[in-house]
């Protein structure tokens, strides 16, 4: 069943318009990823859909928003903020700067389930150290006293994970939850969320720029590139026969076994900035399949018999990432 | 919290050292001599040397200068030679008005300008914003004694509502606080203001928004209260400053004060005066930041941390 679903989302911020008519939907119980370079428009979706472009000087131009039969462009700013939190939580991407660095991280976990379900301190106290031991913080009730600065990113990175938790969502956007953190702790990290999420059948919006991470842990995947959706697909599927050519070089980008040293792979070239987006396909200066229409002719996005959708005038037709 | 309060209070003793020297050093650096005014006009030199001796100051100046710190620690700071009375007798009689002056201000400018300064963050572009800009770039560039007198002619002789000057009544208070005052508001909105737009955009605020809090409690109980930490600094310093900076607002509105007295002590160069008055100013900005830091640490967890 569709828990969230995005059609056409086009946003403005000061005149530019870095997200153009991207569409996705999530369903209950599944991990969607969202892949991208920075600059992509993964973290504006995400403010997107919790409602909080206001804060940067954004808003949402065009398009649509439906969460759980619930039209979210529209949704007044009380009724959103009992979403907020409630219903749709956030994970973001540096758990060293997400925590208040003068209260107690019990207390900030607490905040949301008073806010939210009305416990008092008491109660909260105790829901808050509970969903800790879920998460496997060890001496739960010490940490539960502990203020930020005292604990390490992996551990700052739960309690980030318990607030999101704290007033039981249907849905969790977690914008690079792994990236500021350690390299053995990132596998942790993505473990643990994927567990609640099939435990409790939540679903997840997982943002990454990792294609191997989304390899490991999603169900379906959306690529974005330059704020369009240049394809997306069941995770095997793509990842069996990705068929725009920057999914194919994401692909290619993540290391494996016998990769040689020294020769990792990139992608020539960078991410357009939103101010000078080019004609036609954005990812034509970088592609190595450009023909004469992707120079003038946005790709619009279609939906092929095979499933999923993609935006490419020469789609890979066999596919084969090992190529 | 404690050791960090001895801490604190440790490191003040080498400061009073080196301030206490720098007092005594600067003083004697004025050109004049405090025996001159003393003096009959056409009295010999013996005559001026045994006045000399009289108040040690024929002595080497390293002598004076423990004698004044032994005298110190008993609690004399000498007498003052021309107006002829102990020096701690003068300043007992002074520093109330001064401190009854700087902290009516200090309070003064503290509540408003936060108040101004939040007001204005939160209100960022619109028209309160602009309305307290402007307002601070005036308060903030208007100088002291001009305003004071401005003040004066509107209320007190246009008007007719405060007195002009002295210090017998509460009303007296009014005008030179607001002429000190205004300086401060200007600074403590202004630094409440580019702090609270600069904790705005912080992460946690972010996730605070997504936590689905209501926009108001964010600013008011999480932003304010980090914006304020670097205000504190400020209202630290500023506590040593409103005393001493007082100096010309006390000489319009004829207050009398620790200004007051220091300025009459620079002109009939009575040393132990000048002493007195300068370790006053020399402590309470110690004092000031003192306090500052311990009011900054009960704030925030990481300065107690790092400094145990």
């Amino acid at each position: 069943m569709t828990l969230l679903d995005v059609k056409d989302l086009s946003i403005d911020i000061h005149g530019i318009r870095p997200l153009d008519g991207i569409s996705f939907s999530v369903d209950k119980g599944e991990i969607l990823g969202i892949v991208g370079e920075s600059g992509s428009g993964k973290s504006l979706t995400a403010l997107s859909v919790m409602g909080l472009l206001p804060l940067i000087g954004g808003r949402i131009e065009r398009g649509s928003i439906s969460f759980d039969g619930t039209e979210l462009t529209t949704l007044k700013e009380p009724a959103f903020r009992k979403l907020r939190g409630r219903r749709i939580a956030f994970i973001t991407q540096n758990p060293m700067t997400s925590l208040d660095p003068v209260i107690r991280v019990g207390a900030q976990i607490d905040q949301v389930a008073r806010l939210h379900l009305g416990l008092d301190a008491k109660a909260a106290q105790a829901r808050s150290i509970e969903i800790m031991e879920q998460l496997r913080i060890p001496e739960a009730a010490t940490i539960y006293h502990h203020f930020p600065h005292q604990l390490s990113g992996g551990m700052k990175q739960r309690i980030v994970i318990a607030m999101a938790l704290a007033a039981d969502p249907d849905l969790i956007i977690a914008d690079e939850p792994t990236t500021a953190l350690d390299v053995t702790i990132q596998a942790q990290i993505v473990d643990l969320l994927v567990e609640l999420v099939r435990e409790r059948g939540l679903a997840l919006i997982l943002i990454t720029h990792d294609m191997g991470v989304v390899a490991q842990t999603c169900d379906r995947v959306v690529v974005l590139y330059a704020g369009r959706v240049a394809e997306s697909h069941d995770v095997t599927a793509i990842f069996a026969s990705p068929r725009h050519p920057y999914t194919k070089a994401l692909i290619r980008c993540i290391p494996r076994e016998d990769t040689l040293p020294g020769s990792l792979t990139g992608i020539p070239g960078a991410v357009p900035s939103v101010a000078h987006y080019p004609p036609g396909c954005r990812y034509h200066p970088r592609c190595a399949r450009m023909g004469v229409p992707c120079e003038k002719v946005v790709p619009p996005l279609e939906h092929p018999t095979s499933g999923g959708e993609i935006a490419c005038h020469f789609p890979e037709s066999n596919g084969g990432a090992n190529v | 919290m404690l050791s960090y309060i001895i801490r604190r209070l440790l490191l003040l003793i080498p400061v009073f050292f080196t301030v206490s020297i720098i007092i005594f050093g600067i003083i004697h650096l004025v050109p004049g001599d405090p025996i001159d005014n003393l003096m009959r006009i056409g009295s010999s030199p013996e005559q001026k040397a045994i006045i000399t001796a009289r108040y040690g100051l024929d002595k080497p100046l390293v002598e004076q200068y423990l004698l004044w710190l032994g005298k110190m620690a008993q609690g004399d700071l000498g007498d003052a030679i021309v107006m002829r009375r102990p020096v701690v007798d003068l300043l007992a009689q002074n520093i109330p008005f001064s401190l009854r002056l700087g902290g009516a201000a200090l309070l003064f400018s503290t509540l408003l300008g936060i108040a101004a300064g939040t007001l204005a963050a939160i209100n960022k572009d619109g028209r309160i914003d602009q309305g307290v800009m402007a307002g601070i770039l005036v308060g903030s560039t208007l100088p002291s004694f001009w305003l004071g007198l401005l003040l004066m002619l509107l209320f007190s002789v246009q008007l007719g509502w405060l007195p002009v000057s002295g210090a017998r009544t509460w009303q007296a208070l009014i005008l030179p606080v607001l002429t000190i005052g205004l300086g401060g508001t200007a600074l403590v909105a202004r630094a409440t203001r580019v702090a609270m737009l600069e904790t705005m955009q912080k992460d946690f605020v972010l996730l605070l928004h997504a936590k689905g809090l209501p926009a108001r409690r964010i600013q008011l109980r999480h932003v304010l209260r980090h914006a304020l930490m670097p205000v504190v600094t400020i209202l630290g310093l500023r506590i040593g400053w409103i005393l001493g900076g007082a100096v010309t607002v006390e000489y319009v509105f004829a207050r009398p004060g620790l200004g007051t007295l220091l300025i009459k002590a620079l002109n009939q160069h009575d040393y132990p005066v000048m002493q007195g008055c300068l370790l006053m100013l020399a402590i309470a900005v110690m004092l000031g930041t003192l306090i500052g830091d311990l009011v900054q640490a009960a704030m925030d967890p990481r300065v107690r941390h790092a400094m145990t």
